[in-house]
């Protein structure tokens, strides 16, 4: 402990705790505990409760459209729609490592261009820094009938949409 | 019978109608109004004694941050190097010509790349003002890394410059912030694939998170995320957000903090100097005001050849003009030097954004290279874990060394030179051997022994904790051996300042298309 230290912690430094000083006291940190509250209150602005992509529902056409074996990719969307013996079932492009567009290679398998992420065919991670599958999209289908993919739904892996 | 006289006369003689007195004084007065105007601005004529001089400096709003007399030692180059004043310089320059860029920058998607198009080609002076900005951010980067290392090696951040370290470490991280959210407003290929990779980062704790099965409970990545984005990709909400943070929040902060920091210089008893710098001359100097008539009783007890006289002006000098000078060659150098750069360099501006197709690769700015390197083996340790610990560890360095010797001289001495050389030798070395170890043989995901390793494994176990480790274990060897904590915090440093060199040029130069491993940019495949 050094001097100034020491003259703080001295007696004279402690001052003599009055009424008018307790509540002068309550009186300032409730103002600051007031001003606090509202300041974590009015942070709450910037968090968002609706977002823009709200509606994440997107239209990928009529089911007919699809052959048994299929595979469609929908570039605006980053989204796979593949179609086996079972129904359909489609998955993100979005690299869970940060978020660049993995691209499908002719094996059917998918790697990302930003830091080598590697995907086997169903999204599973065979390599990189990746630290979980591709995202599975729930599909459903729209009142005309076509197949509907919410691309903020995820669903768990090897669902399979059957229409 | 009085006889009244008409009035009697005033004291003053006062002024009728037409009396041609008040025009007379009125056109004295225009004359002389511009002479008046600046004696009521600088209330003093041009200083000449000591004390005017000192006047100068403390009655003048913008100069009494400074001292009226400056220590000797302050203004040797080799204290400062000028770095802090060329940082504030080139702060200043970032905001005039950040002011006039925000005259026709629309903060829009659709029209921002246009916008940047205007400025470079239409807008007069509309490039040169967009390339200053971008070199004095560049630049800003550079010289506050470089002032933190001068600040550190010459151990100015000891008591009782401890917390104004700390409001250095809150300064370093606002010159980032404000690089970062300024990088994504051309909304260039670039600006979008950097930026998306940056919220991504901030989203990697739910890695951790998801490891633990408590995202659903507390998503903190995801908050991070949201808050910066407004939305779950960069979009128009996002540009709104770093078009705020860039040109109000983070500037409006950073000024409060460099008020705080400058005021903390003058209350922390100016710059950090050696104790042999207050050595006493042999003769004390001539007294600048009349001997003192008479000598009192206190001076007969004091030890010494002599009574102290005007002890405290030993060794230093009048601020206006020296230190002015020094000043004043330190902003000129800095902003020619930006206006040079922008003159033969144009600030480069990729296509317009695309949110279907990466750029490939897709590098962060320079300063976060470094960073992305080791994000490419695992998000959260790469981007949120290590750069904690090294900012939190940075912070804390002044509050775990407190030997109180040998501040401010460079490197405390010969021993310090021979450790900070040992250490960046050794750094150097862990570095480029762990970076040709991962680029011939992979990390854990590579091998087959280990790739089925848990996510929480591979997350941690980043090629960067071991560094962190090794560096850690070095200085500690270091303290012990030389039984100093000085010396082990400039083991530490080297080896961060080393590490971080290293990975960003490495990153910058040898990373090319899929974060593949070149010699060089030509030899990249075509795409
Ligand atoms: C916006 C960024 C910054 C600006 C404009 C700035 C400016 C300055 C200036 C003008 C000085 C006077 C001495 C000199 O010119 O070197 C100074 C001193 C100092 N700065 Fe900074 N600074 C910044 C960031 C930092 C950072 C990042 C640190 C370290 C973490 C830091 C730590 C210090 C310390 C400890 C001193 C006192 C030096 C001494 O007593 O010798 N500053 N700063
Ligand atoms: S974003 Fe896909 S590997 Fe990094």
């Amino acid at each position: 402990m050094d001097e100034s230290d020491e003259l703080f912690a001295s007696e004279r430094f402690q001052p003599p705790r009055t009424r008018r000083d307790f509540l002068g006291l309550a009186a300032a940190w409730s103002a600051i505990c007031s001003f606090v509250m509202a300041l974590i209150g009015s942070m709450r602005l910037p968090m968002p409760s609706v977002f823009p992509e709200s509606n994440s529902k997107v239209k990928l056409g009529l089911p007919k459209r699809f052959d048994v074996g299929s595979s469609t990719f929908f570039p605006q969307h980053h989204l796979w729609l593949f179609r086996s013996e079972l129904g359909f079932y489609a998955l993100s492009s979005v690299c869970t490592h940060l978020g660049c567009i993995a691209e499908r290679t002719a094996d059917g398998k998918f790697s990302c261009p930003c830091h080598g992420s590697k995907f086997d065919e169903r999204g599973r991670v065979q390599g990189g820094p990746a630290p979980r599958g591709l995202v599975w999209i729930e599909l459903g289908i729209s009142p005309e009938g076509q197949l509907v993919a919410d691309k903020l739904k995820e669903v768990p892996a090897e669902t399979i949409f059957k229409v | 019978m009085a006889e009244t006289r008409p009035s009697s006369p005033p004291r003053k003689p006062s002024r009728r109608i037409g009396d041609p007195g008040a025009m007379k004084d009125f056109f004295a007065n225009l004359r002389s109004a511009p002479q008046a105007f600046q004696d009521s601005l600088l209330r003093h004529g041009k200083p000449t004694s000591d004390r005017a001089k000192s006047q100068a400096i403390f009655t003048n709003f913008f100069l009494h941050l400074l001292p009226v007399r400056t220590h000797l030692h302050s203004i040797k180059a080799a204290t400062t190097l000028g770095l802090g004043v060329a940082t504030l310089v080139l702060f200043l320059l970032l905001c005039i010509t950040g002011i006039l860029l925000m005259i026709y920058y629309k903060p829009s998607i659709d029209q921002a790349y246009d916008s940047m198009l205007d400025i470079a080609n239409v807008v007069p002076t509309g490039r040169l003002i967009r390339n200053v900005h971008r070199w004095a951010a560049h630049g800003m980067v550079v010289c506050v890394i470089l002032h933190m290392a001068r600040a550190f090696y010459t151990a100015a951040y000891k008591r009782p410059r401890q917390f104004n370290w700390v409001v250095g470490m809150v300064l370093f991280v606002l010159t980032l912030g404000l690089s970062f959210t300024g990088y994504l407003l051309p909304w260039d290929q670039l600006a979008f694939w950097a930026v998306t990779i940056g919220a991504n980062i901030a989203q990697s704790p739910r890695e951790v998170t998801d490891a633990l099965g408590i995202t659903s409970y507390f998503d903190l990545g995801g908050l991070q995320k949201e808050l910066l984005l407004g939305a779950h990709e960069v979009g128009q909400e996002a540009l709104i957000r770093f078009y705020v943070l860039h040109v109000m929040v983070l500037p409006i902060l950073a000024a409060v903090f460099l008020g705080i920091h400058f005021w903390r210089i003058r209350k922390d008893g100016g710059l950090a100097r050696p104790s042999s710098a207050d050595a006493l001359p042999p003769l004390l100097p001539a007294p600048s005001s009349p001997a003192p008539l008479k000598t009192w009783g206190l001076m007969g007890v004091m030890k010494g050849r002599t009574a102290a006289v005007n002890l405290e002006l030993a060794n230093t000098i009048t601020t206006w003009p020296n230190v002015m000078y020094v000043i004043g060659a330190a902003t000129m150098v800095t902003t020619l030097l930006m206006i040079v750069l922008g003159t033969i360099y144009d600030a480069p501006l990729k296509e317009s954004a695309n949110p279907a197709v990466p750029e490939n690769p897709a590098k962060a700015p320079w300063y976060f290279l470094g960073l992305q390197e080791l994000v490419s083996y695992s998000a959260f340790m790469g981007g949120v874990g290590i750069p904690t610990i090294v900012i939190l560890g940075l912070a804390l360095v002044p509050y775990l060394d407190r030997e109180k010797e040998d501040i401010g001289i460079w490197f405390s001495g010969r021993k310090g030179r021979l450790v900070a050389l040992a250490s960046a030798v050794l750094a150097a070395v862990v570095v480029t051997g762990l970076l040709w170890f991962t680029v011939t043989y992979g990390w854990l995901r590579n091998w087959p022994a280990t790739s089925q390793l848990p996510q929480i494994v591979i997350t941690l176990v980043n090629p960067g904790t071991a560094l962190v480790l090794c560096f850690a274990l070095w200085s500690i060897a270091v303290v012990k051996t030389t039984n100093s904590t000085r010396m082990g915090a400039i083991a530490l440093f080297t080896c961060f300042l080393i590490g971080f060199v290293i990975l960003t040029y490495f990153a910058t130069v040898h990373r090319g298309p899929n974060w593949q491993f070149y010699w060089s940019m030509s030899d990249w495949p075509e795409h």
